[in-house]
């Protein structure tokens, strides 16, 4: 029987280990794995190159991954925000070393990594600094960038449903990266508000296939990260 | 006396005046978000947000905001009746794949070529940050941007060239500012209207690239807002 569930948030981050990739889904605080984020500050793990839209915002989830010092280099597209001082002063006391990619870019580079493809050529960013150094091409009259695959070694993920093969759906906005890094991760842990039975979701509304999924933890009430700043939480 | 000009909710309200019937719109962080409030309600548009949102509507109601409901600012917004969500990699095949009518993008920098900057100054020890900027600017079929005339100090924010980081080439098929609609052409900056109180020559003097009028140069106008 495939059962990717797992009963336990820590156990499903038990194995990340110092140094590992790990992409985490979300933009702003819409789909932030916030309690597997937590889990892997419990954890310990440390050295970890983390791709994620944002840096964090307050004291909690990623904010809080890199003001434990977990965190040695960010790629993202936007780290700054109205809560972002803790990647801010990170930043600026060189403890976290930063790649920005214009955020097309980086959703498509993953994409490319979970198909299978070596790269593609994209005319974002040609003639700016953000090519500096890459391969540009002429394709039918017009400028490319050439951008490679972007692979991690886990992604944490957070669903709205999930049944016990992996299948998933998200909520509203909270899509965003999600389908994209569970593709691109060797392996993918999913934190979801309600596990149900297999079948218990319509075949017609899944939005990540199980395939893409190694692990399920139910979290049926998660943290708003939005109230939680606005309250001054810090985690631990 | 007071300067000419229009605030940048007229600015905003001129803009919209042009975004047509049935069009799909992407409308960048800061000041062109306002664009949307000027929209006639009877003329149907299809707003874009890149984090995943076609047919996104205006801000709830205090109380009503929904976490995993926000626009690309990461302000809570609604879905309107017939909207739909996606994850980035379809919102950016949308946005490179030419399939957005039109984005409003702010600017720091337009240069009479259409070059755009407007996603860093590059001051030494800021964190940089590009977001959707460099997608919108190559993707969307028509790209209008939308910046005061002039900074606080008085220097032109349309130039000859760039000084600021490229966010991208030749990107910007008119500008709309405070004092002026300025069409980006092969053949130069076209002037289709300026505000009531300044010419062509007064124009010149805050712009730091060569103008000429367009066919038919117009007053730039909007009600009171």
């Amino acid at each position: 029987m495939i059962d990717k569930r797992v009963a336990d948030i820590a156990e499903a981050v038990a194995d990340i280990p110092d140094g590992a990739t790990v992409a985490v889904g979300g933009f702003g605080e819409a789909g932030s794995p916030t309690e597997l984020i937590h889990a892997l500050i419990d954890r310990g793990a440390r050295g970890l190159t983390v791709i994620a839209n944002n840096a964090g915002n307050g004291h909690v989830g990623l904010a809080a991954l890199l003001e434990q010092g977990r965190v040695a280099r960010m790629i993202c597209t936007y780290p700054r925000s109205s809560h972002s001082e803790v990647f801010e002063a990170v930043y600026r006391a060189g403890e976290v070393a930063l790649e920005v990619v214009p955020q097309g870019t980086l959703a498509e580079r993953l994409r490319a990594a979970g198909a299978g493809l070596g790269g593609f050529y994209t005319p974002t960013s040609v003639g700016t600094p953000l090519a500096d150094g890459k391969e540009t091409r002429a394709i039918g009259g017009r400028d490319y960038v050439l951008e490679y695959p972007l692979h991690a070694d886990f992604a944490l993920i957070k669903a709205e449903r999930a049944d016990r093969w992996g299948n998933l759906t998200y909520r509203l906005a909270a899509r965003n990266f999600g389908p994209l890094m569970c593709m691109a991760a060797a392996a993918t842990i999913v934190q979801a508000r309600e596990i149900v039975e297999l079948g218990g979701i319509d075949p017609e509304t899944v939005v990540t296939p199980g395939i893409f999924v190694d692990r399920v933890v139910g979290v049926p009430d998660p943290i708003s990260e939005r109230a939680a700043i606005l309250r001054g939480d810090r985690y631990p | 006396m007071k300067q000419p000009g229009l605030t940048r909710n007229q600015v905003a309200w001129r803009i919209a005046r042009d975004i047509p019937e049935g069009a799909f719109v992407n409308l960048g962080i800061g000041q062109p978000v306002l664009v949307a409030n000027f929209v006639p309600a009877e003329r149907e548009v299809v707003f874009h947000s890149e984090n995943g949102i076609l047919g996104m509507g205006p801000e709830p109601p205090e109380h009503a905001e929904d976490e995993d409901l926000i626009n690309a600012g990461k302000q809570p917004v609604t879905l309107l009746p017939g909207a739909s969500l996606c994850h980035q990699a379809d919102s950016f095949a949308m946005i490179r794949g030419g399939h957005l009518d039109l984005c409003v993008l702010g600017a720091f920098q337009v240069a009479a070529n259409g070059d755009l900057a407007n996603w860093s100054t590059g001051a030494a020890g800021a964190v940089p940050g590009v977001g959707g900027a460099m997608d919108l600017a190559v993707g969307a079929k028509a790209v209008y941007a939308m910046t005061d005339h002039c900074t606080r100090r008085g220097e032109p924010k349309i130039v000859e060239r760039v000084t600021y980081p490229l966010t991208g080439r030749g990107a910007v098929d008119r500008i709309y500012t405070d004092l002026a609609v300025i069409d980006v052409t092969p053949a130069g900056l076209a002037v289709r209207e300026i505000v009531a109180g300044l010419d062509l020559a007064d124009l010149q003097e805050r712009t730091g690239a060569p103008i000429a009028p367009a066919d038919r140069l117009g007053v730039l106008e909007a009600p009171a807002l």
